[in-house]
């Protein structure tokens, strides 16, 4: 538990985070991880070296004091990529692989899904769903899409 | 992504060998006008973040004078001029690509792009980094020599990146969702037969018409014998025998035509498919090491195994079938109109509707049955997940749990199932009524006309038996569509398999190497997995005879290195040398030929212990089988077995212990006398003991041979001439034991974390145990 921050961040010219320890050595490019980025992304942060070595692990974000907190949510916005499906607007076959136009919480785009078998359930009614290179699309709520989208996705389900 | 077009002459500025090319459509003008007299543009790459990471569209392009950049968002052009300090890098991170351009003190601009862009964004910063030093140093850069595609061997117009496997035109080629077209590519597997199909088709022809021929007869029968016997004139029994044969006659015909046909296209569909399975297993065989890391078993063993069987009953029975379906509509179509041009329109009228019509129904089953597929496999799924894993499920005691998974996975099968069979169950009633409003419709037609005296009772009754025929081939022609939408399918998914070029080509011009002496040279060697550099600028020389031990942490790419050497895959950067030729000159089979492989898990098959140790030389003598098995020290104990030499082992076969299957696996190498050796992990499986006998084994075994081999356990290696030390992919320290320990550096502190624990058998074992559970994380 961290209650008081015995650490010190700060953001160089390069954009990288600047960790100060208690024990003063200077780290950079250090990144901030979330644990459970999709169950629960505001408990259990970790703020990594580049050698992938652990510094501090933060329980809560709101632990942290604000000017540290937002050094920290802008860094983990700029790096952080999991569009959220909103609106699925058309599939260009039903078979695989199949073009994906959605509306996203970041936008309009559209992906390659290669196969059913890249939809995966995580806990029940969030789906995760990775495309050709990687990217992973969550959708947090299946049932709460509108008709036509649930329609579609139930293709594929 | 970029799409150079050939120059012929370099203006001034411009690296000479790069040639211009053509911008996106949608930036072409709005970027053109950007640029300045004598300015070019030589490599571009569109984004599609934003700094937000929101999708948004933006162009970055590399010119001869400087950078420029612009987004969708804005329309405002940014540019940097080339000057000292700058420079452009490349990174990743879950999925999404990060260009940043910086100078000595701070980060002039980031661009984001997902992963697809990749490509171009490694181009993109070659093409920066070639005119940067021409911009500052002035010395142009030599000109790119010409490169193929390793999957289609084409002649590319710009070379390929590393970790790039094709050409633009092979990866777009793979994402394209199967078309039916895919199934005219079973054409090739078709020819050999084509004689066969010709006559089977022919037999569809004669059987489909001999069919055709009761109804007809009914006709004459109703209107000469019937009807002038119920108006009181006599039986005339010659006329009735005369038709009576006919029908006879036409039933037998095609009972013998039919026959035929349906055994002749099975013959050949079942060839079709065997050959197709054949091919398949035969391409997949010489594919490299690297494409089944990528993919399940199970979904190969089901490419192979049922999706040809499932093309297979596509042809032999649904084409076979939907080919007489054709034939007789379009023959009985001939037939009525033929008989009578007015009934015969008002009999087909109705069949375009009801064809429609069980296409709809249809249509919303195929979705169901799909959902029906998907839902059994995903049953399906909870088993194979638990089998293997039984032994966790037990002990943790969590077969309820388990059992509960699977009872849900039941119940969601139910849920669904009943949901389909609503609609299933009125399916077939369906079709009925259907057919019988046709009817209806063909009896009122039909009975009008009697009565105007225009149709005999006969030819209405003819009408009646043609009809009644077609209305229930409509169902099954109906189902063609999914049928072929699957089948078409499944040859995909075959033909992605056949299409798949393996990334270990064999080389074109092989260079034979009569004597091998066992000199391998490691020249910079660099390899990729993907984005991620595994191994980068590693020389090592092994001179012939000479024992090497890898040495370095799980992920220090000690494996690579042996998997390169094997060539299961192919080094990205620089070559490797046996007897100072490159290997990928050297045909496949006959170098590996020169490879014994002792793994940490030894693979047995299933089958006799003489033919396991026989396996890289099938026909070895008996003394030989022998001779090795002495010499791996197994002889001893495969005599203990109750058939000696002839016990069963592998899957279903004899158990063995791990040192057992080790030293058998030893023979296997020995028998075949290569001329080098490889011991990946050979004794890591096993206890102290155990080791010790199988280290007795493996001084006959590396005896005369240039060995390489990888071990945890750096005691192992003692023996060996020069030890290697790796780490993050870079060789870092070489030398024997006596030498590394005496300098204290990477190995002596290896060594000293291992002796530690070594003082029992116990630590030794949580020591493997650690590091087991760390390379599976890889």
């Amino acid at each position: 538990m961290i209650n008081k921050p015995c650490f010190q961040l700060s953001r160089n010219a390069f954009g990288r985070l600047v960790f100060t320890g208690t024990d003063g050595v200077v780290r950079e490019g250090i990144i901030p991880v979330r644990a459970f980025p999709i169950t629960s992304p505001d408990r259990g942060i970790a703020l990594v070296d580049q050698g992938g070595h652990e510094l501090v692990w933060i329980d809560q974000l709101e632990d942290l004091a604000d000017e540290l907190r937002r050094l920290v949510e802008v860094d983990l916005a700029s790096r952080e990529f999991i569009p959220e499906i909103k609106c699925i607007h058309d599939v260009s076959s039903f078979a695989t692989p199949s073009v994906w136009s959605v509306e996203t919480d970041r936008g309009r785009t559209s992906f390659i899904l290669k196969g059913e078998e890249s939809i995966r359930r995580l806990r029940p009614p969030a789906l995760l769903i990775s495309d050709r290179h990687g990217i992973h699309f969550l959708i947090r709520d299946r049932f709460a899409l509108d008709r036509s989208s649930r329609r579609i996705l139930d293709r594929f389900l | 992504m970029t799409n150079p077009a050939p120059s012929s002459t370099s203006p001034t500025g411009v690296v000479p060998g790069i040639s211009s090319l053509t911008l996106p459509s949608t930036w072409a003008a709005q970027a053109e006008s950007q640029l300045s007299d004598g300015e070019r543009a030589l490599a571009w790459m569109e984004i599609d973040l934003d700094t937000h990471l929101h999708f948004a569209s933006g162009l970055i392009v590399i010119t001869n004078r400087r950078i420029l950049a612009s987004t969708e968002s804005d329309m405002i052009w940014r540019e940097w001029a080339y000057r000292e300090g700058l420079t452009l890098v490349r990174y990743d991170h879950s999925g999404v690509g990060s260009l940043e351009l910086l100078d000595a003190d701070s980060l002039l601009a980031r661009w984001r792009y997902t992963l697809g862009g990749d490509i171009a964004a490694r181009r993109l910063i070659e093409h920066f980094t070639q005119q940067l030093g021409y911009q500052l140093t002035g010395v142009p850069l030599p000109p790119p020599s010409e490169t193929l595609c390793p999957k289609c061997q084409r002649v590319l117009d710009a070379p390929l990146l590393s970790g790039q496997e094709e050409c633009a035109s092979c990866s777009s080629e793979v994402h394209a969702p199967p078309s039916t077209w895919t199934l005219f590519r079973l054409w090739r597997f078709a020819r050999p037969y084509k004689g066969r199909l010709l006559a089977g088709f022919l037999l569809t022809l004669g059987s489909t018409a001999a069919t055709l021929v009761p109804p007809y007869l009914t006709m004459p029968l109703m209107d000469n014998v019937l009807i002038p016997y119920q108006n009181g004139k006599p039986i005339d029994s010659g006329l009735v025998t005369f038709y009576l044969t006919g029908l006879l006659g036409a039933a037998i015909l095609a009972w013998t035509l039919g026959w035929a046909r349906t055994y002749i296209l099975a013959l050949v569909s079942e060839r079709i498919g065997a050959d197709l399975r054949t091919a398949t297993y035969e391409h997949l065989l010489k594919l490299s090491q690297e494409y089944f890391g990528g993919k399940r078993t199970g979904d190969l063993m089901a490419r192979i195994g049922s999706e040809t069987d499932r093309i297979n009953v596509f042809i032999s029975l649904h084409l076979l079938d939907f080919a007489t379906d054709v034939l007789m509509i379009g023959m009985t179509t001939v037939i009525l109109v033929s008989i009578n041009p007015w009934l015969a329109l008002v009999t087909l009228l109705p069949l375009p509707i009801i064809a429609w019509l069980i296409h709809l129904v249809r249509d919303r089953l195929r979705t169901g049955f799909e959902k029906v597929d998907r839902v059994w496999a995903e049953v399906t799924s909870v088993l194979a997940d638990t089998i293997p894993g039984m032994r966790v499920v037990k002990a943790f005691a969590q077969e309820k749990r388990e059992a509960m998974r699977f009872r849900m996975a039941n119940d969601r099968n139910l849920e669904v199932n009943d949901r389909v069979n609503k609609v299933w169950s009125l399916f077939t009633p369906t079709v009925t009524l259907l057919t019988e409003v046709g009817l209806l419709v063909v009896w009122l037609f039909g009975i009008w006309q009697v009565s105007k005296d225009e149709i005999t009772v006969g030819v209405l009754t003819a009408f009646l038996a043609y009809i009644s025929r077609f209305y229930l081939r409509l169902d099954s022609m109906s189902r063609m569509v999914s049928f072929t939408q699957k089948a078409a399918a499944g040859t995909k998914r075959i033909f992605d398999i056949l299409d798949h070029i393996s990334s270990v080509p064999e080389p074109v011009n092989p260079v034979h190497l009569p004597v091998v002496e066992g000199r391998i040279e490691l020249r910079n060697v660099g390899f990729r997995y993907g984005t991620r550099s595994v191994t980068r600028d590693i020389s090592i020389a092994i001179e012939p005879g000479e024992m090497i031990g890898l040495v370095g942490h799980s992920g220090s790419g000690k494996s690579t290195i042996v998997n390169l050497i094997c060539r299961f895959y192919d080094v990205t950067e620089g070559a490797i040398l046996l007897d100072g030729v490159d290997i990928r000159s050297l045909p496949i089979v006959e170098y590996r030929k020169n490879i014994g492989l002792v793994l940490q898990e030894p693979f047995l098959f299933f089958g006799t212990i003489a033919e396991n140790i026989a396996y890289g030389k099938p026909d070895a003598k008996q003394e030989e089988i022998v001779a090795a098995a002495r010499a791996a020290h197994a002889h001893e104990f495969i005599l203990r077995l109750a058939h000696g030499y002839d016990s069963l082992v592998g899957e279903r076969g004899q158990a063995l212990s791990g040192g057992e299957r080790q030293r058998i696996s030893i023979a296997r190498a020995l028998l075949i006398d290569p001329r080098i050796l490889i011991l990946d992990e050979a004794t890591s499986s096993v206890d102290t003991a155990t080791e010790k006998e199988i280290q007795k084994a493996l001084e006959n075994l590396v005896r005369g041979r240039t060995t390489i081999a990888i071990a945890h356990r750096l005691s192992t290696l003692r023996d060996a001439n020069r030890l290697i030390v790796l780490d993050r992919g870079r060789v870092i320290e070489t030398g024997n034991h006596d030498e590394l320990m005496a300098r204290e550096g990477h190995y002596y502190r290896l060594y000293q974390a291992q002796a530690r624990n070594i003082d029992t058998e116990d630590d030794l074992r949580r020591l493997i145990v650690d590091r087991k559970t760390e390379e599976g994380r890889e």
